[in-house]
């Protein structure tokens, strides 16, 4: 699995309130969310987004509440990856629940710049900076959550493996 | 093994247990509510799963967006009326019946101390207050438990925290996790379990000890626990059910311990827009506010009103400022409505909303406008949290936020009485 887009920078605590006010919960919509993806963050995220762009952001990324139309509206937005220096634990769980591929990386927090044009092997847990000619280490997934990401979601990794 | 880990251990068939192990644990309780069980009924459907794993152990909640604030969270709400009939769900709560589910769930004893649950909202994390494990999750690990029963889980390694002193008369729990989370910032305990001790726990009332456990997950926490004692039993006893006592052992390990003397602690505020901002409410007096909002699972409680009304009786609230009063569940309404409390808050010019999560989330009833500011006895303060994105949200106990409704600004209840 590889992934390739532009970089779009965020700073620490991204919070769920920001990823996708709670104005727009009245809908599971992905597409209806995916318009608003950012929106409290950078009110132009949604639409200057292209498919496979990538989230960088700080620590703590996804704090606050459960609700998965968080990672729903970003990989709906056509997002590719997230990496951050960390991420809080629900939006963890749920972004590799809806197989929404997310990284931690320090160095891709630190060094990386808006604009960047990164490529994310996700298979050898290495992430090329393609733009400054750079290499981030990453962690691999554990295999349970490999699989999870790579049948799309914990769902269909279920029914694949009930079949 | 701590409180968490012997918990998940009895959850797993195991004996033995070690933060980082991951285990597949067997879920006591699970819960969703209007707008993370649309979701989760979608993956269910999607996954072509007819029946749940036990219909007594599941509860829907509709409690966020109620009573229906537009046609689209009618049709949410809708969702969870049809599924809970189809798959004949004990637990559904029709509107009316309901409330804040993390006030709602304890006050009913569907949740008990040594239980494991799991919800579908950040603020599951409440119920440690009773010597529960229970965490948030998202929707998709609602459906796969609602299937199965199970969940797969990191055992979290633990902080202690421990609380010596004297509270002083305006401050409690609220201010005791305020105060933590500022110590420790809205990260120093994430994937954490937030173990709560001292003698100032073995102290505080249940309610109290709720709000804490409430905001465990604001410092980024899995859980929040505290071990159950006289205090958990008392509360416990009229309720059903079989509760598990457990305690952590003596030589139990801990990743870090934090120990406070919080002798001198005053009521606490959190500023935008962050929770972990936090400062003492008598150095905010130069804020002004244009609403104050006591509700939520976080402060929704009888003895949070109570407290509202000590302050309010026979005051008019500042004429710039909208009071907005939410008790958390129709037990709540009712029993306020009893010992009068509710004509008190009418009569200090307050508005009195039914049981719902409402503002604290920028759902409905009493949204911020541009430029507006709220003192809220909530959980979150994030930017755009409760309405506009120029808003701005500090959050305090239900006294501060009484307090500075009357003065119209960041007050301390000292001031009033």
């Amino acid at each position: 699995m590889i992934a390739k887009g532009k970089v779009y920078k965020f700073g620490d605590n991204v919070n769920t309130d920001e990823i996708i006010p709670a104005r727009y919960l009245h809908t599971t919509d992905s597409a209806e969310l995916a318009r608003h993806c950012m929106e409290d963050a950078d009110v132009n995220f949604a639409k200057k987004a292209q498919k496979g762009d990538i989230i960088v952001a700080g620590k703590n990324f996804g704090c606050g509440s459960s609700r998965e139309h968080a990672p729903v509206s970003i990989k709906a937005c056509g997002v590719s990856c997230v990496i951050a220096e960390s991420f809080a634990r629900i939006f963890y769980r749920n972004a590799i629940n809806i197989g929404l591929p997310i990284l931690e990386s320090k160095d891709a927090s630190e060094l990386s710049n808006n604009g960047d044009l990164l490529e994310i092997n996700f298979d050898s847990g290495i992430i090329k900076n393609l733009t400054k000619q750079e290499q981030y280490k990453t962690q691999k997934f554990p295999k349970f959550m490999h699989d999870i990401i790579k049948a799309g979601g914990l769902m269909r990794h279920i029914r694949q493996e009930n079949k | 093994m701590t409180i968490t880990e012997k918990i998940l251990a009895a959850h797993c068939g195991k004996k033995e247990l070690l933060p980082g192990e991951f285990i597949k644990a067997k879920v006591d309780f699970a819960l969703g509510n209007d707008i993370t069980a649309p979701l989760a009924i979608e993956e269910l459907k999607n996954a072509e799963i007819k029946k749940v794993f036990d219909r007594n152990r599941i509860a829907l909640v509709p409690d966020h967006f109620t009573p229906n604030k537009d046609l689209q969270s009618a049709q949410q709400c809708r969702r969870l009326a049809i599924f809970a009939a189809e798959f004949n769900i004990k637990h559904y709560f029709e509107q009316g019946r309901a409330g804040v589910e993390h006030v709602l769930l304890p006050e009913l004893g569907l949740v008990k101390p040594g239980d494991l649950i799991i919800g579908a909202d950040s603020h599951t994390c409440t119920y440690g207050a009773l010597g529960a494990f229970s965490t948030g999750v998202g929707s998709t690990d609602l459906a796969a438990i609602m299937a199965t029963g199970k969940i797969w889980m990191r055992v979290p390694e633990s902080i202690k925290f421990i609380y010596k002193g004297k509270l002083k008369k305006w401050s409690g729990g609220k201010d005791l996790i305020l105060y933590t989370i500022g110590q420790i910032g809205v990260e120093g305990a994430r994937y954490k379990a937030m173990e709560f001790t001292g003698p100032v726990i073995s102290g505080l009332s249940i309610d109290d000890r709720f709000s804490m456990c409430n905001m465990a997950i604001e410092a980024g926490g899995k859980n929040g626990i505290i071990a159950p004692d006289k205090i958990t039993r008392e509360y416990i006893k009229s309720k059903p059910g079989k509760p598990r006592f457990y305690q952590s052992d003596k030589d139990a390990a801990y990743s870090k311990t934090h120990e406070y003397d919080i002798s001198n602690l005053e009521p606490q505020v959190a500023c935008p827009h962050l929770p972990s901002n936090v400062k003492p409410a008598a150095e905010l007096k130069n804020v002004n506010i244009d609403q104050s909002f006591i509700g939520s699972c976080t402060n929704g409680r009888l003895s949070d009103l109570r407290i509202a009304a000590k302050i309010l009786k026979g005051k008019k609230i500042n004429s710039r400022v909208r009071l907005i009063i939410i008790p958390a569940t129709q037990k709540v309404y009712l029993d306020a409505m009893k010992e009068g409390l509710l004509e008190i808050f009418v009569k200090a010019g307050g508005v009195i909303e039914a049981p719902t999560c409402g503002p604290c989330l920028g759902g409905h009833a009493g949204i911020l406008a541009e430029g507006e500011v709220c003192i809220a006895a909530s959980n979150r303060n994030f930017v755009g949290r409760m309405g506009s994105p120029k808003s701005f949200v500090y959050l305090s106990n239900a006294a501060v936020a009484a307090a500075s409704a009357v003065k119209g600004r960041i007050a301390h209840p000292g001031e009033i009485i």
